[in-house]
């Protein structure tokens, strides 16, 4: 799910059957050669299918077990103690306030993040010169080769700090809407999290929003501007229309990522006890955060419990990916028709 | 088509990279590294050549790795590896023959005393602790406008992390401190999100004097944000005005926050200092049974120079079944760690050297190790 997502977005599905013709073309003419490396390419994917299914088995029958020695319900409850430092030994652990912490900042994330994401590729793509936009590209995508432990430590030691003032003025304003009241402290809140999540989303987002609308086809934005269309109409009408699922799915691709981020929202949350609904006041975690920070103190059940914890994470993952597929998809067929 | 060639490529470079790092994974017990422990001639006993590998406590990492380098270069056919991977980890490694001792925060709980059994770790024998380094736990706050050192109670403190006590003009912070006048500013205690031994030991201070939970790893408190790690902790005191935590001594002095005086048994507010910490670790019952030896701190002792928040970290090990080639080598280097050279280093690097009667103690587990 990194930067090389766009190629493999762009590339139209009608170009499948090409290779298999080149391929046979050249088993008939050489013979050993290809088909030793045609043989130990398929050895490969099977080995990978292997592999992967060996993992698979693995972290399942660990979650398993771990989930089996759970005294509280593994879905609902709110505490994270497997390890039973807090009751005796007995394990008691639930996925419940990782996940939702979890949904949260990355909701926040996106909403911060995309509009800006998708206001860049525009400018990009259709209000600068070609050549100041490559430019301008080039750094957004820069954005993506910061390391997130240094977005980590920048949200702890810098954003942080600031966070406060405008927490209290959403609070001042959206006070009423229990989501944003807060016991009058600020910062260090999923809301500080997920604006570092939006920073850390806005590269994929605008680089796969601009290789969509590029793309746009010319004859379509003339004929707006034919039709006495301004600059801001034609985009209305030729521009976000063309590139409406793309654009969607490069927003869940984004929310994918968010969801799976680590270390720096391990840096700029800190925990309280219990479900955090309130996300302008201090405290949260989420899946991600929580395996950084308990793994290295984990004994073999609080081990087992954070790999069912990341089986969780991996299966919202799998279902962002799954709906952003499917959005894909749905934008090739309308192209193709 | 040429995505299609590099994609076979790449699939069979991921292959590969998947095949020898799963080779590389779970259970190679390491006893193959060396075998080269028939050390020859003279100094055989105290210099015993090969490798040594332990892993855990990222707390003491800085003790080890000063014991580590003043070692190797005192045996130059020696060479120790610690893998500061946290208390948790560095069991698991012990425990799957990864490493051949490791280094904890606390002592083994019941379970993991079991599990080492069940194991076949030690053969029929058990794991052991022998307390190894020790240090101090500050109390550290941010209160804009108050720059003297303020003392507060443990009773004070208790309350504080439970959240009975939320602003600072409390009139039970007033009571420890006459003179001072404190700002009406809420309190934001943090506490260690992962678990950690200075949780557990600052918890013990707190539930002896002053009533708290009982002491665990994992902050028992009720009030206050986690925060990871003792860097992390610090951290968020510096930048929130109003914040209060305990930290490792070492932390509050590099990050320059201000530390508070605590009380003792006799409510005397007790100064930080690594003298005040070694008196009061001075006063800690040793408790060996075997070679299994665990410092119980005396909480009751309460001369006015004697600072109570204080801690002790393990080394856990094989007390009998160790591996024979690597016997020579675990003795070796946890004998140095213990011997008064290595313990005088302690000070500079922000520990606490361990007092004379448990480092004899040790001392004496040490030897009996086989």
């Amino acid at each position: 799910m990194s930067s090389d997502t766009p190629p493999v977005l762009a590339e139209p599905e009608g170009q499948a059957p090409e290779p298999v013709r080149a391929r046979s073309a050249l088993t008939e003419k050489a013979g050993l050669g290809d088909r030793a490396f045609a043989g130990s390419a398929r050895a490969a994917a099977v080995f990978i299918l292997v592999i992967m299914a060996a993992i698979a088995g693995f972290l399942i029958y660990q979650a398993v077990n771990a989930i089996s020695q759970d005294k509280v319900n593994f879905l609902t409850s709110f505490a994270w103690d497997p390890d039973g430092n807090n009751t005796n030994g007995v394990p008691t652990f639930g996925i419940a306030a990782i996940a939702w912490g979890t949904l949260v900042t990355s909701v926040v994330g996106v909403l911060l993040g995309a509009p800006v994401a998708i206001g860049v590729a525009l400018f990009i793509t259709q209000y600068v010169p070609r050549k100041l936009g490559s430019f301008f590209g080039y750094i957004v995508d820069l954005l993506a080769a910061v390391p997130s432990v240094v977005y980590g430590l920048w949200g702890l030691l810098v954003l942080d700090r600031h966070m406060s003032g405008v927490s209290k003025l959403i609070e001042d304003v959206l006070g009423w809407i229990p989501m944003f009241k807060t016991n009058g402290t600020y910062g260090s809140s999923m809301f500080t999290a997920g604006v570092v999540l939006a920073i850390m989303i806005l590269p994929i987002v605008a680089a796969i929003s601009r290789e969509i609308y590029k793309q746009t086809p010319r004859e379509q934005i003339e004929a707006a501007y034919a039709l006495g269309a301004t600059k801001w109409e034609m985009i209305r009408l030729a521009v976000l229309p063309y590139g409406r699922s793309g654009v969607t799915s490069a927003v869940i691709l984004g929310f994918g990522r968010a969801l799976g981020e680590t270390i720096a929202v391990a840096m700029v949350l800190t925990t309280v006890p219990g479900l955090v609904t309130r996300i302008l006041q201090p405290g949260g975690n989420t899946i991600a955060a929580n395996i950084a920070v308990q793994f290295g103190e984990a004994f073999t059940t609080g081990r087992q419990a954070l790999i069912a914890s990341g089986l969780v994470l991996f299966l919202m993952t799998l279902i962002v990916n799954y709906v952003a597929r499917l959005v894909i998809r749905r934008s090739t067929n309308k192209a193709g028709a | 088509m040429k995505f299609q060639r590099y994609g076979a490529v790449a699939g069979v470079a991921v292959a590969a990279a998947l095949a020898l790092s799963a080779c590389g994974s779970d259970n190679n017990s390491s006893s193959s590294s060396t075998t080269s422990a028939a050390a020859s001639g003279s100094a055989a006993s105290s210099c015993p050549s090969g490798t040594l590998n332990s892993a855990g406590s990222t707390a003491q990492a800085n003790a080890i790795s000063q014991f580590i380098k003043d070692y190797q270069t005192k045996c130059s056919g020696t060479t120790v590896n610690y893998n500061a991977n946290g208390s948790g980890a560095g069991f698991t490694s012990f425990v799957q023959k990864q490493s051949d001792f490791a280094g904890s925060d606390y002592a083994m709980s019941t379970t993991q005393a079991a599990q080492v059994k069940s194991s076949g770790r030690c053969g029929s024998g058990e794991a052991i602790d022998i307390p190894a380094v020790g240090g101090a736990i500050a109390v550290i706050y941010n209160i804009p406008g108050v720059t003297a050192s303020i003392n507060l109670d443990a009773k004070t403190l208790a309350g504080i992390f439970d959240g009975t006590i939320t602003n600072w003009n409390n009139a039970a912070i007033a009571k420890d401190n006459p003179g001072v006048t404190f700002p009406s500013l809420a309190i934001q205690p943090f506490f260690r999100s992962d678990a950690s031994g200075t949780s557990y030991n600052f918890s013990n201070y707190l539930n002896h004097l002053g009533g708290f939970a009982a002491a665990n790893k994992q902050w028992p408190g009720k009030a206050g944000q986690g925060a990871k790690g003792s860097a992390g902790v610090a951290a968020k005191v510096k930048s929130t005005s109003g914040g209060i935590a305990y930290d490792e001594y070492s932390y509050a002095s590099q990050n320059n926050l201000t530390y508070a005086k605590v009380s003792n048994a006799a409510g005397d507010y007790v100064q930080l200092s690594s003298a005040n910490a070694a008196q009061f670790i001075a006063q800690a019952q040793v408790e060996q049974t075997g070679a299994d030896t665990h410092v119980v701190f005396n909480y009751n002792y309460s001369n006015a120079d004697a600072y109570p928040a204080v801690l002790v970290t393990y080394e856990i090990v094989c007390g009998t079944g160790n591996d024979s080639s690597k016997l020579p080598l675990i003795k070796g280097f946890l004998g140095y760690a213990l011997s008064s050279t290595a313990q005088s280093e302690l000070t500079n690097l922000g520990y606490i050297p361990l007092p004379s009667n448990v480092a004899s103690a040790d001392v004496k587990a040490v030897d009996s190790l086989s």
